[in-house]
């Protein structure tokens, strides 16, 4: 199909109803609130529902109670309203149950402010709420691939039984680019959620029960190790990366989401000159994908974080880095963007076998 | 000789034994909730929400599909069962430190909405699972273990009246205060639920049934000295009778 020129937030919501949403329930928040505003047009027209919640609280809430009755449901905020809604993350996976989770984020701490961030980079990876917990966590660079990877998560998280999150800033929540609505994405062969309490246990001929109550410490612990494999098996399956000018680059750039975007730039104007630089971009913060790391070429001396927050990530390079390489970051946070000459001019510092 | 059943245990609940403390009124409750749900057909669709308190456990013992939530937010859980699954009959099962403190934006907006879910209320004035401690619904110089020297307006305020209060909301359809302490209020109580589950299958919106109900082990009392005390004190704070009834069409358009 043709390609459609589409804000960020509204081609992220239409992507949502593409992947089969059956449900939305959110509550206001800048710089998230066209997909509400989408959504609270366009379910209703495709028959689905839509809600908007007292709270984020709430709205989480009542995404644990849709999704245990077996809907495909979506909630979005931006970072001070998942920052709310962390306990009731953790409920929905210790309950195993799915769910898709948009977070536009914005600058922090606190109420912070509304410009693009990526601060949420340690909210997200390493669970907000309580509890031995992840989610797969998707941080997109363009919006084909965010709309790609909304529409996929809806499968994603039937198949894992667990909440999928995907984490853009508010540039791309803002912006507008040309995307294609109907590109292909894989499918997962997903069988019937046989588990989902559904008001249905007469024609079931057995009562379902959504619980994340284990009051027996070594049921919690069985209950506990069953998550890990799951989390294991993401591990294993889920790592997504790009690897960027990477074959004979002698700093790397590790950079995520709108940062990787400007670091593109850096890099394209830098192999113009000469310079050998490339980017390992995640595509997946959760699971961190490590395997990009295993086999970088010789020529590699120095792995540059850049985010839009103070290393964050930067934690995450750090333990796969296991001392092999030289290390530097540059970061930006509040909501100031950086430029491509200062990203250009970091590069320079470690160019040129400057260990 | 031809013999004739004029009472068995509801097929509403698992016949299990309950996790309550023995003389505490939630089993008289749950008992009418199962039988409400059995006699009128509603277990097969039933969904129940579990809140956090005494009745965490609730989910084992009614006998249709259950979901647990969170402290405070059975309502909204209820809200997004009830929104994708409209055939559904759904209610949530809440004690006053669920419903009156931290959940009370829930209960309050669930109600708002008019969402068309059932809601039982369990007030017994006190915090039961986590030891007694001093709830919104304690009375004024009501000792709890937060409240040691008794409950004082000067420090918390005066008792909230949940029913009262989801009165003024426009939105709510059906709410009445039961009590379970006789035979004669347990049969009305009933009658309450039968009511606000009708409401509901009727698709006429928001119901709660406000229980007032005992502590036995929190307040210090023999069960027998609790019924008394909840009659000659909560009652009279918390009076019986029917807050609304917008099944009529009084004030609900």
């Amino acid at each position: 199909m043709a390609k459609v020129l589409m804000k960020g937030n509204e081609a992220m919501a239409l992507a949502a109803i593409k992947g089969g949403c059956d449900a939305f329930f959110g509550y206001p928040i800048t710089p998230q609130n066209e997909i509400p505003e989408y959504l609270s047009y366009h379910m209703e027209e495709n028959n689905r529902i839509f809600v908007q919640a007292e709270s984020e609280v709430a709205a989480i809430n009542m995404v644990y109670g849709a999704a245990g009755s077996g809907a495909r449901v979506l909630t979005s905020s931006s970072s001070p309203g998942i920052a709310l809604k962390q306990e009731g993350i953790s409920y929905i996976v210790g309950s195993e149950l799915p769910c898709v989770i948009i977070n536009v984020m914005r600058g922090g701490p606190g109420l912070g402010g509304i410009q693009p961030s990526q601060g949420d980079y340690n909210q997200i990876t390493r669970g907000g709420g309580n509890g031995d917990y992840h989610l797969i966590a998707f941080a997109p660079e363009t919006l084909q691939e965010t709309v790609d990877v909304v529409k996929e998560s809806f499968d994603l998280a039937d198949y894992y039984r667990n909440p999928v999150m995907i984490a853009v800033d508010g540039l791309i929540g803002q912006m507008m680019e040309p995307v294609d609505m109907d590109k292909e994405i894989p499918q997962k062969d997903l069988p019937a959620k046989t588990w989902a309490a559904t008001g249905e246990s007469g024609k079931r001929g057995s009562r379902n029960k959504i619980v994340s109550l284990h009051l027996d410490p070594y049921d919690l612990e069985k209950h506990n190790l069953k998550l890990k494999e799951k989390y294991d098996k993401m591990v294993e399956n889920e790592q997504r990366y790009e690897m960027i000018s990477i074959e004979d680059a002698e700093v790397v750039i590790v950079a995520y989401g709108s940062m990787a975007r400007i670091a593109r730039s850096a890099v394209k104007a830098l192999r113009e000159e000469g310079v050998k630089v490339g980017i390992i971009r995640p595509i997946t913060i959760w699971p961190f994908p490590e395997k990009a790391f295993e086999n970088l070429p010789e020529s590699v001396h120095t792995l540059l974080t850049l985010e839009m927050s103070l290393g964050q990530m930067h934690q995450d390079v750090k333990i796969v880095n296991q001392g092999r390489y030289n290390l530097a970051f540059y970061g930006r946070a509040g909501g100031v963007v950086p430029e491509t000459d200062e990203i250009i001019e970091q590069v320079r510092k470690y160019v040129g076998g400057n260990k | 000789m031809k013999t004739q059943t004029v009472y068995k245990p509801t097929d509403g609940l698992v016949k299990r034994d309950l996790s309550y403390c023995p003389g505490c009124t939630h089993g008289v409750i749950h008992k009418l909730v199962g039988e409400v749900l059995e006699e009128k057909g509603l277990l097969d669709t039933g969904v129940g929400v579990a809140s956090v308190g005494c009745s965490v456990m609730s989910y084992e013992f009614f006998n249709c599909d259950m979901q647990q939530a969170a402290h405070g937010r059975a309502p909204a859980v209820a809200t997004g069962i009830k929104r994708v699954r409209p055939e559904s009959t759904v209610f949530t099962y809440q004690g006053d430190g669920d419903l009156a403190s931290i959940g009370m934006a829930e209960i309050v907006h669930a109600a708002h909405r008019g969402e068309n879910i059932t809601v039982i209320f369990v007030n017994n004035a006190i915090y039961g699972m986590t030891g007694g401690q001093m709830a919104p619904t304690t009375l004024i110089d009501q000792k709890t273990s937060t409240s040691p020297r008794g409950r004082k307006q000067k420090d918390a305020g005066l008792p909230l009246r949940m029913s009262e209060l989801l009165a003024t909301v426009p939105g709510a359809t059906y709410l009445e205060r039961v009590s379970v302490h006789d035979p004669k209020h347990i049969r009305k109580a009933k009658k309450a639920l039968e009511k606000a589950f009708e409401v509901q299958t009727q698709k006429q919106g928001f119901s709660m049934i406000e229980f007032v109900s005992t502590c036995p082990v929190n307040w210090g009392m023999t069960p027998q000295d609790s019924l008394e005390w909840a009659v000659d004190n909560l009652i009279p704070y918390y009076p019986l009778g029917v807050y609304k009834d917008a099944t009529k069409g009084d004030d609900n358009g």
